[in-house]
């Protein structure tokens, strides 16, 4: 890591081993979470987690540290899943560095399951783990061959569409948003076609959507099937989902509907703020981004629709690894995380749709209005939008092959202007030199 | 050094006695630990460092080299499965690693040219007597004394598409705007840019320290024979700068090899790819995407080696180019 280094040799070795002293002693310390001396007995649980959960900021820790005055629970974050999984992975080799409690994100999950079942706790054996209690699809995703399941789910991340009403209004366009949802229910080539119309009377400066990969990847994981067929062969070759989705991405990006943007990137943000475009497949953890960039002169522009075709993108699920140091508070504390309960509550703060239907009718979530989506009542537009998803295959470069779409072909096409056929081809080059052990 | 020179003379002198007494009366504790104190306290006193250095610096390369010859996945790297050359073999016909290294030869001329001309023209200017002598250089240095992470994001807002401010800039000036991410030559002239800000004034000040070493002499005798400001430059300190020009353009031949913060985080998220059309992947990028995205750890071993042989070649040119310099000096 690191740029161009232009010290002498000696000046470099002896700042590197001091650097890599520093981070030894320090992983040392981190590894020293277990039991206070003098503190009555109390387990300190540490949870390790990618991006903002939100369980402190909901205050579901403080409030299971009052239910159990024993624990103490403290959390570790890393910003980025993909700084994060890899850390995961060699802890795990390693047998050391973990948290009590690891977070793992819905693309890797695979990947544990498969190969790690045995560095984790079987979840299904824990007290007050009723396997009902989830969706279906999301069980099964932690859930390896010989039924042991490593990971209990968190949220979800069904798709809905957040538009702009003002931008709308303008472009001729129905506001509200139950008749929105209706201009494309049932088909993502429908959106594309009010996307046309749109573009026919789009105010100035303004256009449809913010990224062809955004609506490739709202397509996408709308299919059961995708990179991977049930057998686990790998099909990103022919499958329909890619195959109808790329469909889509070109369309959009040669048509000239998307502002060419890279989502969670600067200039995406900037767009936010500036009005640039009119929708964007939005899951519920997205509502959060979108209000912090849009910020205030957004408030009551934005609003929430149901999109075309139910979709999962994202959530997360929580684990237990076996080399953690308090395994039984650990599962207790995952447990009750998960809970149908505290995912409603979870909810509340943080808006990520609870993987455990029950919640839906809970009045934390059913009655539930975003006042910043004008009022838009998010939780049940997001419950329903959650019930219709079917049970996503996933694989284990799932990610790899995602992203070589997303991140490569899309973009050639979108912001280089190749031709599709050559994008394709790119993407397939890529898959074949990610996948190629 | 000249402890051991002395410990070393110590040993060799011919004791008094004669060599047959010697070995029948060994001689006192306190001389023979003396004498071993000096002769192995240095080593002593080097050692922290060259078993920090064979714990983070050599066990690493070495066993990144084993594990080059092997098949091993991030996701259980204690399972190494023997596989030969194959990594180093696969390398040969792999396009992206052919155009990793196509792309990191490109931006390094691209940074490394620039920079070391105008680091050489700055230094020039500030061998002048000038006001704030001090000031100007630790000016020069700032850009240095930042963190890549932080330069880079702010190139990165500067180099915007859409609201950037060198877009900006050029379209005041009529031209329309650049999209310079995704364009191959675009994305390698920002990617270096950001590298010449960095490095340019630390280049600058050991030019400088290495003009102040030339005697005023020669500067006199070159103004006597009528010799212009510019022709002194050319023909006095240009020649005396050479073995210093020469280890700045190693340095950063080593640096541009190995430049990696610069690319990923100007790629922003996914950076790991330099571009959608890979137009700025350079080496590092490469084996940290084959190593830590794509989980393949032997192949990302393999790419590290490669780096470090064509580094020791880099080496070898230098050494040779040097001392053909001293030769014909």
């Amino acid at each position: 890591m690191g740029g161009p280094r232009r010290p002498g040799p000696a000046v470099v070795a002896l700042a590197t081993v001091t650097a890599l002293a520093v981070a030894l002693l320090g992983s040392c310390a981190r590894d020293g979470g277990g039991t206070e001396p003098g503190g009555g007995g109390r387990t300190t649980v540490t949870v390790g987690t990618f991006g903002v959960f939100g369980y402190k900021q909901a205050g579901l820790y403080a409030e299971y540290e009052r239910l159990h005055p024993d624990v103490t629970i403290k959390e570790s974050v890393i910003e980025r899943n993909d700084t994060y999984y890899p850390q995961l992975l060699t802890h795990l080799a390693a047998g050391s560095g973990l948290s009590d409690i690891q977070a793992v994100e819905v693309g890797n999950i695979h990947d544990v399951a498969t190969t790690q079942a045995d560095r984790f706790e079987d979840l299904s054996r824990a007290r007050g783990v009723h396997k009902g209690d989830w969706l279906d699809w999301k069980w099964a995703q932690a859930t390896a061959a010989d039924g042991r399941t490593v990971g209990l789910g968190t949220d979800i991340g069904p798709i809905a569409v957040c538009y702009r009403k003002d931008l709308f209004q303008k472009a001729g366009l129905p506001t509200d948003r139950d008749r929105v949802g209706r201009l494309w229910a049932g088909d993502w080539q429908k959106y594309l076609d009010v996307g046309r119309a749109y573009r026919r009377n789009a105010p100035s400066g303004t256009v449809f959507t913010d990224s062809a990969a955004g609506i490739y990847n709202a397509s996408i994981h709308g299919y059961a099937e995708r990179y991977y067929d049930r057998r686990g062969r790998a099909v990103y070759r022919k499958s329909p989902a890619v195959r109808a989705s790329w469909r889509l991405a070109v369309q959009a990006a040669r048509g000239g509907l998307t502002a060419r943007l890279k989502q969670f990137e600067k200039p995406w943000d900037q767009a936010f703020a500036n009005g640039r475009f009119a929708t964007v497949a939005c899951p519920p953890w997205m509502l959060g981004y979108i209000k912090e960039k849009a910020g205030p002169a957004g408030k009551d522009k934005w609003d929430v629709a149901a999109a075309p075709r139910p979709a999962n993108w994202g959530g997360s699920f929580v684990t237990v690894p076996r080399a953690g140091r308090h395994r039984a508070a650990a599962v207790a504390l995952a447990v009750w995380l998960t809970a149908p309960e505290q995912q409603a509550k979870l909810f509340d703060r943080q808006a990520s749709i609870p993987s455990t239907p029950a919640s839906y009718a809970m009045p934390l979530v059913r009655d539930a209005r975003n006042p910043y989506f004008g009022g838009a009542p998010t939780g049940r537009i997001f419950a329903e939008a959650a019930r219709n998803i079917p049970t996503l295959v996933i694989g284990p470069k799932e990610q790899q092959i995602g992203t070589a779409f997303t991140d490569v072909a899309i973009p050639q096409v979108e912001q280089q202007g190749r031709s599709p056929r050559a994008a394709w081809k790119a993407a397939q080059k890529e898959i074949d030199n990610a996948v190629d052990a | 050094m000249t402890a051991t020179a002395e410990a070393a003379r110590d040993t060799q002198a011919p004791p008094p006695e004669g060599p047959g007494k010697e070995r029948t009366r060994p001689r006192p504790w306190r001389s023979r630990l003396c004498r071993w104190d000096v002769r192995y306290s240095p080593y002593a006193f080097v050692a922290p460092f060259f078993l920090f250095f064979s714990a983070f610096g050599v066990f690493p390369l070495l066993y990144t080299g084993w594990a080059s010859l092997h098949r091993v996945e991030l996701s259980s790297p204690d399972h190494m499965e023997w596989a030969g050359a194959h990594n180093y073999l696969r390398l040969l016909d792999d396009d992206f690693f052919w155009n990793a290294l196509r792309n990191t030869f490109t931006i390094g001329v691209l940074s490394t040219v620039p920079q070391l001309l105008m680091a050489l023209g700055l230094a020039h200017l500030l061998h002048f007597r000038l006001r704030a002598a001090s000031f100007w250089r630790v000016a020069l240095l700032t850009p240095y004394a930042t963190s890549v992470a932080a330069a880079t994001l702010v190139f990165v807002l500067l180099y915007g598409r859409d609201y950037g401010m060198v877009n900006w800039a050029l379209g005041a000036a009529g031209i329309g705007p650049v999209d310079w991410q995704s364009g191959r030559w675009t994305s390698q002239l920002a990617v270096s840019s950001i590298v010449i800000w960095r490095w340019t004034g630390y280049n600058a000040l050991i030019y400088l320290a290495a003009m102040q070493a030339v005697p005023d002499e020669l500067y006199e005798s070159a103004a006597l024979d009528g010799a212009s400001r510019t022709q002194q430059f050319r023909h006095v300190t240009v020649p005396a700068l050479r073995p210093t020009i020469l280890f700045t353009v190693v340095v950063s031949t080593i640096g541009a090899t190995q430049l990696f913060g610069e690319p990923l985080l100007f790629g922003g998220a996914g950076g790991q790819k330099g571009g959608a059309a890979h137009q700025f992947q350079t080496l590092g990028l490469y084996l940290y995407e084959q190593g830590w995205y794509d989980f393949h750890l032997g192949r990302a071993s393999a790419v590290a080696w490669t780096m470090f042989l064509i580094l020791l070649l880099i080496g070898a040119v230098n050494a040779v180019i040097a001392r053909q310099l001293g030769k014909t000096r």
